[in-house]
């Protein structure tokens, strides 16, 4: 792996937000040196009258478009207006991102083909597995014949921490949350047999291109990929009493698996009450027999077997396919699915959920939906719906929303606009600031692609809120703010700006305004000013703008209530 | 916590070592009704998501029609002298041979075998499944509660304990959501806020200022969970369960089910007022190579089985005043699948054990597997409602009043009961 030098700043790379959407001069005085030149604004989204202030407005933009505001972000989204900023992060292609692909150069694996990362990343080889079992060789020596960075598990390692990564750092911010929706939505898990050598492929080649594209494209993409084919089974599933003729298997007996007919209606499209039944669920699965994977832990593309491919007449949803429709059969059903207005409300239904409220209003749902049905599902035009809408900008969903805790962790990592080190050299096992973030992730309850079900996470309050992810939360913050996570680093002082150390009233406003946007509670400033009578931290406020006691502090406003909510 | 340990706790300055500011709200509840030394009794709840294959679990070897339809995952018929064949029962079911280490316990009649049970709902969602068995209303979706919570919430209390149920995971079940106020946790160890991932010294208490946050008059689902989270914290820590290593000999085996049955037993030896804990395992959606003596299923029904006999040699005399039962969503296909798996079937087996249950017993009627006796010609029917083992398995131990509050619009009573307690 190559050795990547220079830390990763955060700070630096605000800059490519104003070059890329700002028509005015940059005045934050952090940041007004790397302004580059304008370019043209283009308006096209329309945004509702709203009974929010202007700051609160872009602050909701921020939290529900984004993984939060970074200190500065408020003001210069100010400059060149709510409007442009949506409408440009509705066109993520149009948005310079360098820095970001910079920092990613350091995960190697994220663009390799299937089968370039089944030859880099081979299973160990199962006789030194025995010789290790044996006592023959030690584990010392197994492991340098197979470094840790050449291993499968490496995969998952450098997907995880190229997920934090883009959320803290990428400009294209509302392109990371789609990715992250609909990845969940077809979910699949990286533990699952070969999976782990399919699931970087399958972010990048079936989500992110459209993640604001075409619905029906997208689920054509996921339906046809091996990582998807693995996970619910489908490339096993034949016709019936198919008896495998050649080969390793030859003489078994195979035949329909419904596990991915299934999951395609209720998880994918239609929703548990969209309106099919066991029947449509069968005759689906004989849709899908022949889509399968050409050896999943040697090759692992897909591909489409006509001899396991069932030929009969198929009955689906009312529609008729007729005998013969060989590998189509397969992509009839993805029309079909996508085109029903089930999928619609479905889909719109998970969207508002996302990001207006955990209850959606039904009428937005339904004009979301009405988008979907219009556009042909056009996600990009199903945002605009509900973004432009004033259920999307209304009192009762603003901070209406618990943050989930890849967005509590992001959210936190931006607000200190903290900075993420890249992965050591090869041989090293210092995975890096990203890694590091990801897996307090998921002691935070949300293992990043090691989902089992194939519902995914869920995206309401309850889920999330509970008293030991709390606690975890608070430990988080604890951590993260005295840099104890490991190859992240938050510079309080820089945090603390400018504010008048020996008044640490001044130095707690500070800090509220940076982190919370001056949106805490009265009671909250209050209680986190009471604790600033302790006479310890006054004299360390004094001597040093680091001390312990301006760390905890801000690890108090990051674990605070205000700060869970987005 | 019982009401005698509760005294003793006071009594031993417990508190004073706290270096609480206030006494915390759990000793300042209502005064307690019980006698001096009364345990809680407790129910461990065991939720096997991804529908686990009931007939690979506890095989109906005396039924002809199973060997007939499972070509390659049908677990052998009982061999003496072979221990990879199915653990004979009583001449028609026998435990996969994975579950063996639950064989003693049979045999101590402390096992018993609800088979063919489930959900009067037809669904074949997991996802819905799930929902309808932890809510405890099949078919109605907008129940805000979870069964568990509502049985606590009508049981008396008399030590207000917030450790009066517990979740082992970072994420709180359907079953024990409402105003009970359960506790999730990952691990006991980690539930406290760490003052020393700051550097140390004097200055703000992290743990204080966390909780004067959320001790704020805003009525909301964060600041009320915050509220219970530390007067949970402040009881665990004087209550230390990790004082309590395994007993008896007893060894978990590794893996996450095996980690919370462990803690959880030290929890009830922590005596901390416990009594409902949750514990979930997944890894039974086999659709594809479940195997059959050996293979996929046969390892996860290992980790299975080896934990539940861990619990039961740890806690020992324990057990007495301590229930275990397994659910699932639902079966799987009778049928072998194409893919030497099964699909998502209805009736499954659920296992009820502990010091109070009448065991050594299958219990429920078995349907049989013959094609006209199947579910939709398919699946094992349903001849066991779960809703009245629950209710009995609950009520009962719990002395959840009755009628019960388990199961709104379900009507059930003690002759409905499977029958499973002494």
């Amino acid at each position: 792996m190559r050795a990547v030098a220079e830390r990763l700043s955060v700070v630096a790379l605000v800059a490519a937000l104003s070059a890329a959407c700002s028509s005015a001069p940059v005045k934050s005085h952090v940041h007004a040196a790397t302004a580059a030149p304008p370019a043209p604004a283009r308006t096209t989204i329309a945004l509702p009258v709203s009974a929010l202030s202007e700051d609160q407005r872009i602050i909701h933009v921020l939290n529900r478009l984004g993984y939060g505001p970074r200190p500065g972000d408020l003001e210069r989204v100010k400059e060149i207006g709510l409007a442009a900023y949506v409408d440009r992060q509705l066109d993520p292609g149009r948005i310079p991102d360098d820095r970001l692909e910079a920092s990613l150069q350091a995960f190697p694996a994220l663009t390799m083909s299937v089968p370039e990362l089944l030859h880099s990343y081979p299973e160990p080889d199962p006789k030194l597995l025995a010789k290790a079992q044996s006592g023959e060789m030690s584990q010392q020596e197994i492991r340098q014949m197979a470094p840790l960075e050449r291993r499968p598990a490496r995969i998952a390692v450098e997907l995880q921490a190229a997920k934090l990564t883009r959320a803290v750092l990428s400009e294209r911010q509302l392109q990371e949350v789609m990715v992250d929706f609909w990845f969940n939505h077809f979910n699949v898990d990286a533990r699952k047999g070969a999976v782990k050598w399919m699931i970087a492929d399958y972010e990048r080649t079936a989500i992110r291109p459209h993640a604001l594209g075409k619905f029906r494209d997208l689920l054509l993409a996921t339906a046809q990929h091996p990582a998807m084919l693995f996970y619910l089974d489908n490339w096993m599933s034949t016709k019936a009493d198919l008896v495998v003729r050649a080969g390793p298997q030859r003489g078994r007996q195979m035949g329909l698996n419904e596990n991915y007919a299934r999951e395609i209606m209720e998880l994918h499209t239609l929703g548990v009450d969209g309106g099919y039944t066991q029947k449509d669920v069968i005759d689906v699965a004989r849709a899908f027999t022949g889509w399968s994977i050409d050896r999943p832990r040697e090759h692992g593309t897909s591909v489409f077997r006509l001899p396991a491919h069932d030929q009969g007449e198929k009955r689906i949803l009312g529609h008729i396919l007729p005998p013969g429709g060989g590998e189509q059969d397969g992509v009839r059903v993805i029309e079909i699915l996508a085109r029903h207005p089930s999928t619609a409300r479905f889909i719109a239904t998970k969207l508002a959920r996302r990001f207006v409220s955990d209850d959606p209003p039904p009428a937005l749902v339904e004009r979301a939906a009405k988008t979907f049905r219009d556009t042909e599902g056009d996600i990009r035009k199903v945002m605009v719906t509900i973004i432009s809408s004033p259920e999307f900008f209304s009192r009762e969903v603003y901070r209406a929303k618990i943050k989930t805790p890849l967005e509590v962790v992001a959210s936190s990592v931006r607000a200190l606009d903290g900075e993420l080190a890249p992965p050591a050299a090869a041989g090293v096992p210092q995975p890096g600031g990203g890694f590091a973030l990801a897996q307090q992730v998921g002691k935070l309850g949300e293992p990043l692609y090691q989902q089992q079900p194939p519902t995914g996470y869920p995206d309401v309050a309850e889920a999330w809120v509970n008293t030991g992810a709390l606690l975890n939360r608070m430990n988080f913050a604890l951590g993260l703010t005295a840099n104890r996570v490991p190859g992240v680093r938050v510079d309080l002082g820089r945090a603390v700006g400018s504010a008048d150390r020996r008044r640490p009233e001044r130095v707690l406003d500070v800090l509220l305004g940076s982190v919370l946007q001056g949106q805490a509670t009265s009671e909250t400033r209050s209680v986190l000013a009471a604790q600033l009578d302790n006479p310890e931290i006054t004299r360390a406020t004094m001597d040093d703008r680091t001390n312990t006691d301006v760390e905890k502090l801000a690890a108090l406003v990051l674990g605070s209530p205000e700060f869970q909510r987005r | 916590m019982s009401c005698g340990t509760r005294r003793a706790f006071m009594k031993s300055g417990a508190l004073a070592l706290l270096g609480l500011g206030s006494v915390p709200r759990f000793l300042v509840r209502t005064a307690c009704a019980q006698s001096p030394g009364a345990r809680p009794k407790v129910l461990i709840a065991i939720f096997q998501r991804g529908a686990v294959d009931g007939l690979s679990m506890v095989v109906p070897h005396g039924d002809p029609s199973y060997y007939a339809l499972r070509g390659s995952i049908a677990v052998a018929r009982p061999t003496a002298g072979n221990a990879e064949t199915t653990v004979d029962l009583d001449g028609f079911f026998g435990l996969h041979p994975a579950m063996a280490p639950l064989k003693p316990l049979w045999d101590d009649k402390r096992l018993a075998i609800v088979h063919a049970c489930g959900s009067p709902d037809t669904t074949r969602s997991h996802f819905d499944a799930q929902d309808y068995m932890e809510s405890g209303t099949p078919g109605v979706k907008s129940t805000q509660d979870g069964w568990l919570a509502r049985g606590l919430s009508a049981a008396p209390a008399p030590g207000a304990s917030p450790f009066r149920a517990v979740a082992m995971g970072t994420q709180l079940p359907r079953s024990l959501r409402g105003d009970v106020g359960a506790v999730a946790m990952g691990a006991v160890a980690d539930f406290d806020v760490k003052q020393d991932m700051g550097r140390s010294g004097g200055g703000v208490n992290a743990r204080s200022g966390f909780e004067s946050l959320y001790e704020q008059g805003v009525r909301d689902i964060l600041h009320g969970t915050g509220r219970e989270t530390f007067d949970a914290v402040k009881m665990l820590k004087a209550a230390n369960p990790q004082r309590f290593p395994a007993a008896n000999g007893a060894q978990y085996p590794r893996g996450r089910l095996g980690e919370s049955l462990r803690q959880i037993a030290q929890l009830i030896k922590a005596d901390v007022g416990l009594e409902v804990a949750f514990a979930d395992v997944g890894g039974w959606d086999t659709h594809a190579n479940q195997g059959n003596e050996r293979g996929q299923l046969a390892q996860r029904l290992t980790e299975f089985s080896q934990s539940l006999a861990a619990l039961y040699r740890d806690l020992g005399d324990r057990m007495a005043d301590v229930v275990v039962l397994t659910m699932s969503e639902f079966g799987r296909t009778v049928r072998e699948n194409g893919n030497r798996g099964t699909d998502h079937g209805h009736a499954t087996a659920m296992l009820v054990l502990g010091g109070a249950v009448k065991g050594g017993r299958m219990v429920g009627p078995w349907p049989g597997l013959a094609r006209e006796q199947l579910y939709e010609g398919r699946d094992l029917a349903v001849t066991t409602d779960f809703r009245h083992l629950f209710t009995e398995v609950a009520g009962r131990h719990l002395a959840v009043p009755t009628p019960a509050p388990l199961f709104p619009g379900f009507s059930t009573n003690p002759a409905k009961y499977p029958g499973v307690l002494v």
